[in-house]
């Protein structure tokens, strides 16, 4: 008799919650863009707790969280944001493996610190791939369930665990290495392709002053407002590929940081690029928080993504999926 | 022939062949690109055409941004055997002006033309795909006889219908899903651009080559039933 693949059903969809994996690659020259969970790194960790491969998709949840019954019992674990979640009422440790037992219902309360949680569950979310991932893509209608935000009664299915899954309930991620969202962070930038566009003033501003993330803010970029940061001749260039991180200034002299799920090419001058290592913070941030931008080297900017990355794989190492 | 390389970030690298739109260094954008496809690159992940640059994204745990940069430099580009010279030409049916083109008396007028003549005009050329970018399957053709050239609309719309005919500057290109736009919208076509339940999802590559055919609003309906 074949098994059922468990489900989760959707009771309430919260503000805005969508499937996401760590994107989708090699298609941008056609226009698509890359998407994936803002904070990958958060959505890395709930996999590798639970023995999933760093790829397996997950629900990134934004703010305000679902309401979410499990039909059969699942291993979980709740990264990210913290939105104080909760089963049946009892409070669910965040960054640690957790069983679930059937007929379990997850609700999300206050807002404690962060913006964006991440529900992994061992074996991930499955479903079917478009070009090649489950990230959903809203803007462009592509991946997820149907290129949408999940909504009422949805139903989300979740793929076969690893044999390894059951030995890693309680496993957890050691205190001293969960990320402290803040809202006010402070983060680091490498000089963007543009650069020498922006006058010696631009620069002293752009790194001495703060920046607010607007309400025109979302998975594509968040428009930020603070000291105007004047170019030398132009605001355009011949449109060129744009990264997560690029962070793009407009004649209005305000700044755009591009987030996950932004086009793979623009017309703006790039002042600057978001290192990777301080992405998670960025993605962390609500309308409203602020940012503050300390330029360093691309080499420095290379040496913490290789020193981050072996951090993290020496305390909790890869999974072969 | 590579004019700067440099680093958008710590896994991205942007290798510029010039500054402006131009055929000569889309040739050699395409040229680099379809080496750097085949050179098998330690840690590649893609590899990104525009206009004037290429982007190499690759895994930054197993490979840096020098060794990738001496990777790129090593390899040798061939404009001859590219795909810069296409061997596809695309025939795009576009119904111009009317209700599908609500910009084309505006661009005609700045053009000293008549709209007949200004869709005559647009049609009169083949067009080079120099890149895709905005949305899926959204091409980025040239160039635009210098009369047809306007700057984008001061306001985007909120909504341009799918299949629209655009026209920004010197570059015209087809919105392939309904979306917000600001580019002149001067006719529209009943080809679908992007569709995931095809086996090839996109209809156009960078390299390829476009002619667009006047057709009239009962040929578009009907063209567009055929296809529903």
């Amino acid at each position: 008799m074949p098994t059922k693949q468990p489900l989760i059903h959707v009771l309430h969809p919260g503000l805005f919650t969508t499937v996401q994996d760590l994107g989708r690659s090699g298609y941008q020259r056609f226009g698509v863009s890359v998407s994936g969970a803002m904070d990958s790194w958060a959505l890395m960790i709930g996999n590798r707790l639970l023995g999933n491969p760093d790829g397996a998709a997950g629900l990134e949840i934004t703010i305000q969280g679902p309401e979410l019954l499990f039909e059969q019992a699942l291993t979980i674990a709740i990264t990210g944001a913290d939105l104080s979640p909760t089963d049946n009422g009892l409070a669910i440790p965040m960054w640690t493996v957790v069983a679930m037992q059937a007929g379990s219902r997850i609700q999300f309360g206050m807002r404690r610190h962060g913006a964006r949680a991440y529900l992994t569950v061992a074996g991930g979310i499955s479903g079917p791939m478009t070009l090649g991932s489950l990230a959903t893509h809203v803007r462009s209608g592509v991946g997820g369930l149907a290129g949408r935000a999940v909504k009422k009664w949805d139903q989300l299915s979740v793929g076969p665990a690893a044999p390894m899954a059951a030995q890693s309930i309680g496993r957890s991620l050691p205190e001293q290495f969960r990320p402290r969202y803040v809202a006010s962070p402070t983060v680091r930038v490498m000089p963007g392709p543009q650069f020498d566009y922006f006058t010696d003033d631009a620069i002293r501003l752009f790194t001495s002053s703060p920046y607010r993330v607007t309400t025109e803010s979302d998975r594509m970029g968040y428009r930020l407002e603070g000291a105007e940061l004047p170019h030398r001749t132009s605001a355009e260039i011949v449109s060129e590929a744009v990264c997560v991180g690029s962070l793009q200034v407009p004649s209005n002299r305000q700044p755009i940081l591009l987030m996950a799920d932004c086009q793979p090419t623009g017309g703006y001058a790039k002042l600057a690029t978001m290192i990777g290592a301080d992405r998670s913070r960025a993605a962390q941030l609500a309308p409203g928080d602020s940012l503050s931008f300390r330029i360093i080297s691309a080499q420095k900017a290379s040496e913490l993504f290789r020193s981050n990355h072996a951090e993290l794989d020496r305390i909790l190492p890869p999974c072969r999926s | 022939m590579i004019a700067r390389m440099i680093q958008l970030s710590e896994s991205a690298i942007t290798v510029e062949f010039g500054d402006t739109i131009a055929l000569s260094t889309n040739d050699l954008v395409l040229a680099f690109t379809a080496a750097v496809d085949q050179a098998g690159i330690r840690g590649f992940i893609e590899v990104v055409p525009t206009y004037r640059s290429a982007t190499l994204y690759f895994d930054a745990r197993l490979t840096d941004a020098g060794t990738v940069m001496k990777n790129m430099r090593a390899l040798t580009v061939d404009t001859a055997v590219s795909p810069s010279r296409p061997s596809t030409t695309h025939t795009i049916p576009v119904w111009y002006g009317g209700a599908a083109g609500p910009d084309l008396p505006d661009v005609a007028r700045q053009a000293g033309l008549t709209a007949e003549e200004a869709g005559e005009l647009h049609a009169s050329i083949t067009y080079r795909v120099f890149m895709l970018g905005f949305s899926p399957g959204f091409p980025y053709l040239g160039i635009v006889p210098a009369p047809l050239a306007t700057p984008r609309l001061p306001t985007p719309r909120k909504q341009v219908a799918a299949g629209s005919v655009g026209i920004a500057g010197t570059q015209t290109g087809v919105y392939p899903q309904a979306s917000p736009g600001g580019w002149r919208i001067i006719g529209r076509t009943p080809v679908v651009l992007f569709d995931l339940h095809r086996p090839k999802p996109f209809l156009l590559a960078p390299g390829d080559q476009v002619r667009f055919v006047a057709i009239e609003e009962e040929e578009f309906e009907q063209l567009a039933g055929d296809q529903a």
